[in-house]
């Protein structure tokens, strides 16, 4: 088996995510390695990713991947699965991977399995390990061919530093023209604001249950009694309530605090992939049918606005 | 101008694996996937305000049909159903394939896609199709705007807003925060039934079938494992007590 990973950054920051796929890479495959694609100062970070278990870091970096779009990156990956042999791909989730994984299994007529949150191998096979039906059951899936593609389930896995040191390669392809007809006019790029979510080891997180922005008190409340952050919903967000730096699901964070509160979130795909690695999850909803029932601990069928100020003069009275 | 909206039919309600053959259970009428009908609205938005064909394609059951005509009743100009049994069993790729050759057929210059399916889909296949036509392709979006035969896109990703300009033709996929959707009127239903819906079979596509199906499929279902651990939640139901029991809940956890 040699194995591939790709490791996404966001400035001069490597994610999380594919540094933990990384890590269980690490447990397939003795000799790993990864690929880093960006613009001009992408290469000071290939050192970091050898840390995290690389091996071999292929490195393209060049003005024409500065813009974060999928199409230009399935290029390098195309030509560095074909250059280096591997026979596996990973990704872990994000906007940008999916859409190059999605890309790379045409360009190189290869499948693809997502939503995984494990890779094993099982009497010589590999088997990714996919839960189904709003998570009531996982399945085993499997390749018929080389390579293999696959897109884990973001946060599956914890990042390890290893303190290797990695070969470093650099990459240079041709773009194909079709890769190179979308641009990217303008950015806006949200600034985080208020406490980090990202580590915090209680979440608090509001939906458009909470009926008005001035409700959201009952989730600043109940995070400071609990020593956690607040949280907002992509709908929430939407609305003006709360800045795009409070929001969970795939176009905002993704977490898994130890504990995640949700009050009047529905649970709709969105924000659940990007909270469903929390350790205990507990929903409040007033509506005995939403998602997020499906993928909690902890299930309160009931109106926010009456048993928070309950919930909350109970914790207070146990905490003095 | 001309846009086709990509869609699949799901079944209607809660989706089931068959474990037998341990495939989605696609018996019954079933719906346009919710995700997608975010896709045929946004078609039907830009028709409201310029000259243009809409055209929904799927891939499925010949019993797909049914949804497609609610699709017509909202106001698409004709549908377009991929039903043959050889391509039963397709997997993204698979289905990527057949797709591409139903998309290359009609040449449009505008090409929607849902960014998710409510059964098991992943967001992950119009990046397939992109390729097999060799278009640009754009996803998370949650503004579309045409102009001058330029698509300009807002694609929301983790850290915020990317404003994306391609040429026409393109790939768009479209997340459920685009737009709201509209609902059929009467005469929209009653003449939904003389619109044109065109089943094709693989070999009207020129598809050849070992391509396509269980048997092209790259990827496999290798059997149903168990339940993960969240699968039982415990439920507490909205009377005296339940803060109480919530209390209980985190002691016990040792997260108060």
């Amino acid at each position: 088996m040699s194995t591939l990973v790709f490791v996404e950054h966001n400035g001069d920051e490597l994610c999380r995510g594919p540094l933990g796929v990384l890590a269980k890479a690490g447990e397939l495959d003795d000799d790993v390695a990864a690929v880093l694609v960006g613009g001009i100062e992408v290469k000071a970070l290939a050192s970091e990713v050898g840390t995290f278990g690389a091996a071999t870091v292929h490195v393209a970096e060049g003005d024409v991947f500065t813009q974060p779009l999928a199409q230009p990156r399935i290029d390098v990956l195309a030509h560095v699965v074909r250059e280096g042999g591997y026979d596996t791909v990973l990704f872990s989730n994000s906007v940008l991977a999916a859409d190059i994984a999605g890309g790379l299994a045409a360009r190189l007529d290869a499948g693809l399995n997502w939503d995984l949150v494990d890779i094993v191998r099982s009497d010589g096979a590999v088997v990714g390990k996919r839960p189904a039906l709003s998570d009531s059951l996982l399945v085993d899936v499997g390749w018929r061919s080389t390579p293999r593609l696959a897109l884990m389930r973001a946060g599956s896995f914890p990042a390890v530093e290893k303190g290797g040191q990695a070969q470093v390669h650099d990459v240079s392809v041709e773009l194909a023209s079709h890769s190179r007809a979308a641009t990217v006019v303008d950015r806006v790029v949200q600034a985080d604001s208020g406490p980090s979510l990202e580590g915090a080891p209680a979440i608090v997180t509001g939906g458009m249950g909470l009926g008005a922005p001035e409700h959201f008190s009952l989730a600043e409340d109940l995070a400071e009694v609990l020593g956690g952050v607040v949280g907002a919903t992509r709908a929430v967000v939407y609305a003006g309530w709360r800045p795009h730096s409070a929001q969970i699901g795939q176009t905002g964070k993704t977490v898994a605090p130890k504990l995640y509160v949700a009050l009047g979130v529905s649970g709709a795909v969105q924000h659940k992939v990007g909270m469903q690695n929390s350790e205990t999850i507990v929903a409040i909803n007033k509506d005995p049918r939403a998602p997020i029932f499906e993928f909690c601990d902890l299930a309160v069928v009931a109106d926010v606005h009456t048993i928070v100020p309950e919930l909350l003069e109970l914790l207070r009275r146990r905490r003095s | 101008m001309k846009i086709v909206s990509c869609v699949k039919c799901v079944p209607d309600g809660r989706a089931r694996l068959d474990p037998r053959s341990t495939r989605l259970d696609r018996s019954g009428g079933g719906e346009i996937n919710p995700f997608d009908q975010y896709a045929v609205e946004e078609a039907l938005r830009i028709k409201d305000d310029a000259d243009a064909e809409v055209v929904v394609v799927s891939m499925g059951p010949e019993a797909a049909a049914e949804a497609l005509r609610s699709a017509l009743a909202l106001g698409a100009d004709r549908a377009v159903l991929v039903s043959d049994p050889a391509a039963v069993g397709s997997d993204m790729l698979a289905t990527s394939k057949v797709l591409a050759k139903a998309l290359e057929r009609e040449g449009p210059d505008l090409i929607l896609f849902g960014q998710q399916t409510s059964d098991g889909g992943g967001a992950v296949l119009w990046g397939a199709v992109a390729e097999w036509l060799r278009l640009p392709a754009i996803s998370q979006v949650t503004k579309l705007e045409i102009r001058d035969a330029t698509v300009r896109a807002t694609r929301q990703t983790e850290v915020g807003d990317d404003v994306i300009e391609a040429p026409l033709p393109a790939i768009v996929a479209v997340t459920d925060a685009i737009n709201e959707l509209r609902y059929a009127s009467l005469k929209g239903v009653m003449a939904a039934k003389r619109k044109p819906l065109d089943v094709l079979t693989l070999s009207d596509l020129g598809v050849e079938a070992p391509a396509v199906g269980d048997a092209g499929s790259k990827t496999e279902v290798r059997r149903i494992a168990d339940p993960p651990p969240r699968a039982n939640a415990i439920t507490v139901e909205a009377h005296d007590g339940a803060a109480q029991a919530i209390v209980d809940f985190l002691v016990q956890r040792q997260l108060v």
